[in-house]
């Protein structure tokens, strides 16, 4: 690891000048992959930003049915919270279904979340609840916030404080881990509201989390996972890789989606 | 005796394991130490234009930026291969040069170019990455077929065409004949999956050089440190063996990979003189993907014919073999005699002829890996078993016992003659433990659960040992195999053992001493078991192909007879009785059918205090031992797996596995089932989840966690084992060896279960789940697939 200056503010904006001041800062909100980048020697921030003290960007806490989670909040808060256990519980499922349970106990879904990993489980729920990323700036739906791999819409200096979620009938997630990283090979997110469905996959697409909208229109006329099997799943824009190709990709979408509405419908 | 020959006693050397007190290579604090790191090569086939060390050299911290001429230049020798194999033609195998650190090619991405040596460790990682080379970019060969290609880009300019030796064995025109007349012919392309070795702790290496004695010490991740000591000091030219002492202490497992003497042990050594400092280099796990040795990496193309019974009447079988960039130490003999000798299986098969080619990629060098050859072999030859019953109908349970050796000894036509076995009773017991009979109630259960089951066997055999020295010596090996042993009783009455093989996993403080338990009568805790150290311990061949039981603690019985004789002249004496009626037993040492005895620690000093010893007897109780086998042993057994294989998704479970292995004497049963269960999970790795993959252009794609998908407990299930005793007639204790079964017998087992899950037999290793689906959809649809 190059060398680093480590800081932990108290407050949002100690971390806003902090990071407005340094020349190359990153903000560390649990550090699984940003650490690993910095210690092969592929990142090289001057500064690190470690928000995880600051008490405001920490809970999980609902209202008249959406939930809020703090950014700094780890999977594990999430996967044993039993505020989101009655409110969603696909979402404390999907938490309690990262990494191990080391990974549990340091990640967070801020973090999670800004990374926008293309194989992370959280951007399938985000995106599959049509959820809200709260920053220290302004309030961003999902559809606008991821941007590719590994990227999204969040500017220099921009800090998520917390994640949105609007209260959903049922959901439900199902994810095929890659053999080796148990990252996400194909992770499919199904939320139903009302007569709406959302489909959202993470893992397998080229620009990171998508919605699937011959699936959407298919569940959300007949949410059965019979209705699944009638869907056209293309491979275009589906990642290959040694695990894994298009196809098989596009198969275990299919797969996925039915188990995903079958743990639930 | 509750600790001696058959008791589960729990392992010694646990405790410190499992409390964090263990002492590794990279545990070692000296004084004065620096630390090394590596330039390494980023492409896989290259001319180094020029090396600019000059920013590296200026940064702080940094004592020495070192390259390959100095090196070469201080008379530091190019790495050897320690077995010479000649090809069919009588010329000797064509072996490039490979110096510690390359000079004006590089081979591999990896190889190391140059070295820096600062204060610390980060010092040394940033100084690395400041050495500028500038390299001429050459085209790369990875495949073992693209080797061989007209055309192919030369990797070393003495192997033409990357051919390194073009060697057989058996008889090639009896075999075509054999197979001419066969009722049936079974023919399979089989790929033997490369595979990175991956043990816990990686390599490291503390080189301490003491000008003022000009002596020279190296801690090192060995498997065999004696060895070391001789292969630098002879071949390197590091230092004369009498001024080098290579320690081993706690090794974190090896599987072969801790055999070979690497650039950068030999480096340290050298950068330790050059600076004047101690010299530490710890490899990171990345860096042990891209330079500990590969493992595996054949394609072969086999012939098996049968008569219309289903006796075998050949096998002829076609092999390539990826050696990667350089020959490592015992690469050469990895495809021939540890492989090619055991292309018979558990079958009187009268004829076989193998053809064996080895090839230069532009790869790590590959060598010996749990198993070594043997895995190759058995997954080829039951294989075809397997593919061969199917074909013609008949139960493979029931071909392969047809065709079991059924009398002993037995000479192969590949030069192996197995001592003993019970073929058919290694089948009986596995098909009980694994209610063989109940498979189709399974299969329909599974069925109705939307689940694809299948059973699949393998009957291994393999040799282990690896000896005896007169034989291996014939066949071009450049050292002994035997090994050595001393035993000290001290003048209180415990017991030291001196050993020559190494434990790096493998329990040998405990086992070692429960033979000198069961001997001597003494508690277990009474023996201290002394290995891995140069200084200590006189010399030793090391532990690899399952040899310590069987020639390690042989040595160890043959120093303890000499010290029981000694023990009985003295209790002879001292109780006025004859020699031969003096008995060991229970800690005691007696006159036979009398109250006279002597406890055993009263013996040991009355051979210290030597003030009444019979006439003539030196004082003193220490013998050593050397002991030299007289052939190969030759565990086997035979392996059972059930799988159940989703069809949506490709996803394999194992849901049974049945081991009944024939390991001749066991010493301590809970640690054998440990060997068995280690070895099967590193089959499992093989079979289903482990691939070394290259790109085109010679990058290591799974070159981390994140792609090369190591076995976890839940891959695995709760093995079945059973055990089938035939005691080996060749060595005192009646051992064959336990280390590589897991690995050689599993793989075949899981692709037979599986291709007979799925229906289809065209199934690659790794069997990962994107493989099975695809291999399922080509069976569900061979029409849409032409």
């Amino acid at each position: 690891m190059y060398p680093t200056t480590y800081h932990k503010p108290e407050t949002l904006e100690a971390a806003s000048a902090t990071l407005g001041d340094a020349e190359e800062a990153k903000i560390l909100a649990g550090g699984h992959t940003l650490l690993p980048t910095m210690k092969n020697h592929l990142a090289a921030p001057t500064d690190l930003v470690d928000i995880r003290g600051i008490a405001a960007l920490n809970g999980i806490s609902e209202d008249g049915g959406t939930l809020t989670i703090g950014a700094t909040t780890t999977h594990a808060e999430v996967s044993n919270s039993p505020v989101v256990a009655s409110a969603c519980p696909a979402l404390a499922c999907l938490a309690g279904g990262i990494g191990d349970p080391a990974v549990r106990h340091v990640g967070t879904i801020g973090g999670s979340v800004a990374n926008n990993d293309p194989a992370a489980d959280y951007p399938a729920a985000v995106l599959g609840l049509g959820a809200t990323v709260v920053t220290n700036r302004r309030d961003i739906a999902a559809e606008d916030f991821f941007d590719g791999m590994f990227a999204t819409v969040l500017e220099e200096g921009e800090i998520i404080t917390s994640v949105r979620f609007p209260k959903c009938d049922l959901a439900g997630y199902s994810k095929f881990p890659n053999p080796a990283s148990r990252y996400a090979m194909v992770g499919v997110f199904v939320a139903k509201s009302g007569g709406s469905v959302r489909v959202a996959v993470t893992g397998a697409g080229e620009d990171g989390v998508f919605r699937h909208e011959g699936l959407e229109a298919a569940l959300s006329a007949n949410f059965s996972p019979d209705a699944v099997d009638g869907v056209a799943i293309s491979s275009d824009g589906l990642l290959s890789d040694l695990h894994g190709d298009a196809d098989y990709r596009a198969n275990l979408i299919r797969v996925m989606a039915k188990r995903a509405v079958s743990a639930v419908a | 005796m509750s600790d001696g020959i058959g008791a589960r006693v729990k392992r010694k050397e646990d405790k410190r394991f499992i409390t964090g007190k263990g002492k590794y290579t990279d545990d070692i604090r000296v004084d004065n130490q620096a630390y090394a790191a590596f330039v390494r090569s980023t492409h896989a086939h290259a001319r180094v234009v020029n090396l600019d060390t000059s920013a590296a050299e200026a940064m702080d911290g940094v004592i020495a930026v070192l390259n390959g001429h100095q090196l070469t230049g201080d008379g530091i020798g190019n790495i050897i291969c320690g077995w010479a194999i000649n090809s069919k033609d009588g010329s000797p195998m064509n072996m490039g040069a490979w110096s510690a650190l390359a000079t004006e090619m590089v081979r591999y991405v990896g190889d190391a170019v140059a070295v820096v040596i600062a204060d610390t460790q980060a010092q040394a990682r940033l100084a690395a990455e400041a050495v500028e080379v500038e390299y001429e970019e050459l085209p790369v060969v990875v495949t073992t077929p693209d080797a061989l290609a007209d055309g192919a880009p030369q990797i070393h300019e003495n192997a033409p065409g990357n051919l390194i030796y073009d060697w057989e064995i058996g008889d090639q025109a009896a075999t075509d004949t054999a197979i001419a007349g066969a009722s049936h012919v079974t023919e399979m392309e089989i790929t033997n999956n490369r595979l990175s070795p991956n043990p816990m702790e990686p390599r490291s290496a503390v080189a301490i050089y003491d000008e003022g004695e000009d002596h020279y010490t190296l801690y090192t991740t060995s498997q065999n440190p004696h060895v070391a000591r001789l292969v630098l000091s002879a071949f390197y030219n590091v230092a004369p063996e009498h001024k080098l002492r290579v320690i081993a202490p706690d090794v974190g497992g090896g599987f072969g990979s801790k055999i070979y003497i690497y650039p950068e042990e030999i480096t340290c050594l050298w950068a330790s003189m050059k600076t004047g400092r101690s010299v530490k280099w710890t490899s990171d796990r990345s860096e042990a993907f891209i330079t500990d040795a590969h493992g595996r990496d054949h394609i072969s193309t086999a012939k098996m014919g049968f008569d219309a019974a289903g006796r075998i009447l050949g096998l002829k079988v076609d092999t390539i073999a990826n050696f990667g960039a350089y020959m490592s130490l015992f690469s050469s003999a990895v495809p021939t005699y540890l492989y090619a000798t055991l292309l018979s299986g558990q079958y009187n098969i009268s004829n076989i002829h193998a053809n064996v080619r080895a090839v230069y990629t532009n790869t790590v060098p590959v060598d010996a890996y749990r198993g070594a050859g043997r895995p190759e072999a058995c997954y080829l030859v039951e294989r075809m078993m397997e593919t061969a019953a199917r074909e013609m109908g008949m139960d493979p349970a029931e071909l392969r016992r047809i065709n079991f050796i059924q009398e002993f000894p037995h000479e192969t036509p590949v030069i192996m003659t197995y001592d003993t076995g019970d073929f058919d009773g290694n089948m009986d017991k596995a098909q009980a433990a694994a209610d063989v009979a109940g498979f189709a109630a399974r299969k329909a259960e599974a069925a109705a659960r939307g689940k694809l089951r299948g059973i699949g066997y393998s009957a291994y055999i393999e040799a282990c040992g690896i000896a005896p020295s007169a034989a291996v010596g014939s066949l071009g090996a450049g050292v002994g195999l035997w090994e050595s042993a001393e035993v000290r009783v001290n003048p209180v009455g415990t017991v030291e053992i001196l050993t020559g093989s190494h434990s790096h996993g493998q329990g040998h403080e405990t086992t070692f001493a429960q033979i000198v338990a069961e001997r001597f009568g003494i508690p277990i805790d009474n023996v201290q078991v002394v290995h891995g150290d140069t200084d200590k311990v006189q010399f030793g061949m090391g532990t690899y192909g399952s040899r310590s039981g069987a020639v390690g603690m042989s040595a160890i019985v043959k120093a303890m007879d000499k010290v029981e004789a000694k023990v009985k002249k003295i209790a002879a004496h001292t109780l006025e009785a004859s020699e031969d009626d003096i008995v060991i037993e229970g800690g005691e040492v007696k006159v036979a059918g009398t109250d006279k005895s002597m406890a055993w620690h009263e013996v040991g000093l009355a051979a210290y205090l030597a003030h009444n010893l019979p006439e003539g007897m030196e004082p003193g109780l220490k013998e050593g031992a050397f002991y030299d086998p007289v052939n190969f042993t030759f565990p086997a057994g035979v392996y059972i797996a059930e799988v159940e294989v989703d069809p949506e998704t490709g996803v394999t479970d194992i849901v049974q596995f049945t081991a009944a292995d024939d390991f001749g004497t066991i010493i301590n049963p809970m640690i054998v089932e440990g060997q068995v269960h280690g070895g099967i999970a590193q089959g499992v790795g093989q079979a289903m989840l482990e691939h070394a993959v290259y790109d085109e252009d010679g990058q290591l794609l799974s070159g981390s966690y994140m792609d090369y998908c190591m076995p976890r407990a839940d891959d695995l299930p709760s093995y079945t084992l059973d055990h089938n005793t035939t005691v080996c007639p060749n060595n005192p204790l009646g051992m064959k060896g336990c280390g590589e079964a897991g690995a050689i017998g599993t793989p075949p087992a899981i692709i037979n279960a599986i291709t007979d899950a799925i229906g289809n037999n065209d199934l690659a290793m790794p069997a990962t789940p994107q493989t099975v689906w695809r291999a399922i959809q080509a069976a569900k649809a061979p029409l849409a697939a032409e």
